[in-house]
Parts: structure tokens; C-alpha cells; sequence
């Protein structure tokens, strides 16, 4: 860790709960150091963490980012190496249920240390608009919405947007946060038979750009499972081609989007083809 | 809208008009934080120049519509009897946002 960095500081948000901000976080982080960047996924649901399990170092858990704070531990002491990809890190959250244990001073400590050693922090944010989710926004230099097209996602969605506008560091500074939107646990047949928001709904309700689309799939389920980003457990997987296409586009390159088009079962076939 | 009409078409261009009219609410406050909250100050100061109130006892309320939100403004104010000097007997000051052309109204009655 001698060459001196400058990180860009992404956080990965969404409101509501359950929608796969801790697997999004976990897949992008992992593709990025596949791509070779040096990256460090942070947790800060704190007395919730669950980065650490999704890729597989729960076991390897000493110090957290609150002993970081709070000088129990140094930094390097509680960055955890992932053993599939050399590039990536882990700072754990911790289990501690007092949530006043993240201070604002401590964070900002942190992430200052940290954006000196890395290309990317990845913060993996709370559900929720309280303090951990304030806090893992707060030094964001682009923010990753993830959304499923269902109603109260969208709705949670635009909330965190107003609050990336508004009490974000940049924001403070008058400076733009990027926003970047991502939209997980998408089915194309529910989509093309109108029984979930299409794509083109989402964005014109939320209207920020489009990051990336990630199917519906029983491979990131799997992922979690045995404790393995999706792009390194099945990285030629649906799901796992969109989130390399996401992340490419995060450096800055021209992928053409594509719309996730499953194989059909003869229910679909019989069905889908009506409403399309 | 019938089941089978729901059927064929899917339920989400209801989700999606449903969406569309809230979040153009809910962004519209997001300007004003606590419009509420500023209305309320701000129309107590004028009314406590005037009349002595509990402000524990004051409800303020906004309905939105689609087209048109009301402001309801429920202020209960003690009425000093001129007889007894010891019991208050307690009045509702209320006010009614009138339709268009006609003049909105603070009433003092007794509850």
C-alpha cells in the first residue's frame, strides 16, 4: 500500500430495505478489483452487518470500522483481504447495537485515510434515512440507487435522491453528487406482460441515468449462499454479465444496455407474447 | 376496472400513475421541509399577539387533493367568564379556508 491514491468514493443506497444494496456493493466491488482496480467495500449498518457473510469473511472478523473510530484498532489492522481477489478489501461494520457509535468526525477520519490507499470505497449504506445511512452518503462522490420496479422502492428511491441533493459534503459545497441508477431483481416477462414497472416507467419517474439492469436469478441467491460475490461465483451468469457491464460503465466506459431477456418456459411462450 | 381487465393489462400502469402523483407531492414539500411546522409558528405568533391560547391545544392539518389542498387551523382558546373569576370556560377559534371568492372566516364559538 506505498503508492499514494485518490479514491472515488461511491455509495450504494436505496431506502427501502431487502432490495440488494449488500450484494449489489459486494458484486461491484468484486468486479472492479476483477478489472483491476484496487477497491475496499465498507459496512455501515452497524449492529446489522452482513457485507462480511455475502463474501464469505465472516470467520475472519477481528476489528471493525467503529474501533477504527474509536482508536481501538489502526486502519490496516481492521482491513480484511479477500482471498479470491488480491485487489479487494473488506472494512467490517460492527454488531455493537449502539448505532451513535459512527461519528461523524470518525467517518470522515476514515474515509480520508482510506481514499489515500485505494481507487474505490464501495460503502455499503443501511436501510432506512437515519444516522448509518446519512453517514455512508455523507462523503460520496457518486451514488449507486438500487431499485427494484416495485412501488415502495420507487417511492424510497426518490427520497434518498432528494437527500444525496441535499446532505452530501458535495451537495453542502454545491457540487453535484453523481447519481447512478440500478435496478435489481428485474423479470423481463413480468415487465412485457404489464405486471411490473417497465425500465422506461422507473426511469421516467426517477429520472436519473441508468446504470445497469440486473435480472431476476436464482445465481445470486446461490452467491450469498456459499459466501461469494456473483461475479466471482458465476461471473458468466445473467446477473453477473450485467454487473460487469455496470461496473464498466462506472470507470467511464460505452456499454450498449442490455435489456435482460431470460430463455422462456412454455408458460411465458404461451402467455408473454400477448401483451408484448 | 373489472379482474379480467386487470388481468390483461397488468397493474403496472396503475403503480405507475399511482407513483406519479404522490412523488409530485412528496417533492414539492421536499422544498419546505416542515411547511407544517413553519405555518404553525408562524400563525401562532400573529394569533398570540391577540388572544392567550395553550399552545398544546392547537391542531394544524393539511389534506392534499389532487387539485386543491385545504389548511385546517384548530386553536382552542380559554374564555374568561365575566361572572366567575375561577372556571374558564373554553372556545374554539377555527380557521376556514373559504372557495374561491368568498372571504375565509375566523369564528370564536363556544364548543
Amino acid at each position: 500500500m506505498s503508492e499514494e491514491k485518490s479514491a472515488r468514493v461511491l455509495v450504494v443506497t436505496s431506502g427501502k430495505g431487502g432490495v440488494g444494496k449488500t450484494t449489489s456493493t459486494a458484486a461491484l466491488g468484486a468486479a472492479l478489483a476483477h478489472l483491476g482496480e484496487k477497491v475496499v467495500v465498507v459496512d455501515f449498518d452497524v449492529g446489522l452487518r452482513n457485507l462480511d457473510l455475502v463474501l464469505g469473511a465472516e470467520r475472519r472478523v477481528v476489528f471493525d470500522l467503529i474501533n477504527v473510530i474509536h482508536g481501538v484498532a489502526k486502519l490496516p489492522q481492521a482491513l480484511i483481504r479477500d482471498k479470491r481477489l488480491e485487489n479487494l478489501y473488506l472494512l467490517p461494520a460492527s454488531q455493537t447495537r449502539d448505532k451513535d457509535a459512527l461519528t461523524e468526525d470518525g467517518v470522515a477520519k476514515v474515509i480520508a485515510e482510506l481514499r489515500g490507499k485505494f481507487d474505490w470505497i464501495v460503502c455499503d449504506s443501511p436501510a432506512g434515512i437515519e444516522r448509518g445511512a446519512t453517514l455512508a452518503m455523507r462523503h460520496a462522490d457518486a451514488a449507486i440507487i438500487v431499485t427494484n420496479p416495485e412501488v415502495s422502492s420507487v417511492r424510497d428511491s426518490d427520497r434518498i435522491i432528494g437527500l444525496l441533493d441535499s446532505k452530501t459534503e458535495r451537495a453542502e459545497r454545491g457540487e453535484r453528487v453523481d447519481k447512478h441508477l440500478l435496478i435489481t431483481r428485474y423479470h423481463p416477462w413480468r415487465a412485457a406482460r404489464g405486471e411490473m414497472l417497465s425500465i422506461d416507467d422507473v426511469l421516467e419517474i426517477l429520472s436519473i441515468p441508468l446504470l445497469g439492469i440486473i435480472p431476476e436469478s436464482e445465481e445470486v441467491l446461490r452467491a450469498s449462499n456459499v459466501g461469494s460475490p456473483v461475479t466471482v461465483n458465476a461471473a458468466l451468469s445473467a446477473p453477473a454479465r450485467a454487473y460487469f457491464d455496470a461496473t464498466r460503465r462506472l470507470k467511464g466506459e460505452q456499454i450498449p444496455m442490455q435489456i435482460p431477456n431470460e430463455s422462456r418456459g412454455i408458460f411465458n411462450k404461451l402467455f408473454g407474447r400477448k401483451a408484448a | 376496472m373489472n379482474l379480467l381487465s386487470m388481468f390483461r393489462r397488468g397493474s403496472a400502469p396503475i403503480a405507475r400513475e399511482r407513483l406519479q402523483i404522490l412523488l409530485a407531492h412528496e417533492r414539492d414539500a421536499r422544498g419546505q421541509p416542515d411547511l407544517l411546522g413553519v405555518l404553525r409558528e408562524e400563525i401562532l405568533a400573529v394569533i398570540s399577539r391577540h388572544v392567550s391560547f395553550d399552545p398544546d391545544k392547537v391542531q394544524i392539518t393539511m389534506d392534499r387533493g389532487k387539485t386543491v389542498s385545504t389548511l385546517a387551523v384548530d386553536i382552542e382558546i380559554p374564555n374568561r367568564r365575566r361572572d366567575a373569576g375561577s372556571a374558564a370556560v373554553y372556545g374554539r377559534l377555527t380557521f376556514d379556508p373559504a372557495p374561491a371568492g368568498a372571504r375565509s372566516q375566523w369564528t370564536n364559538g363556544l364548543v
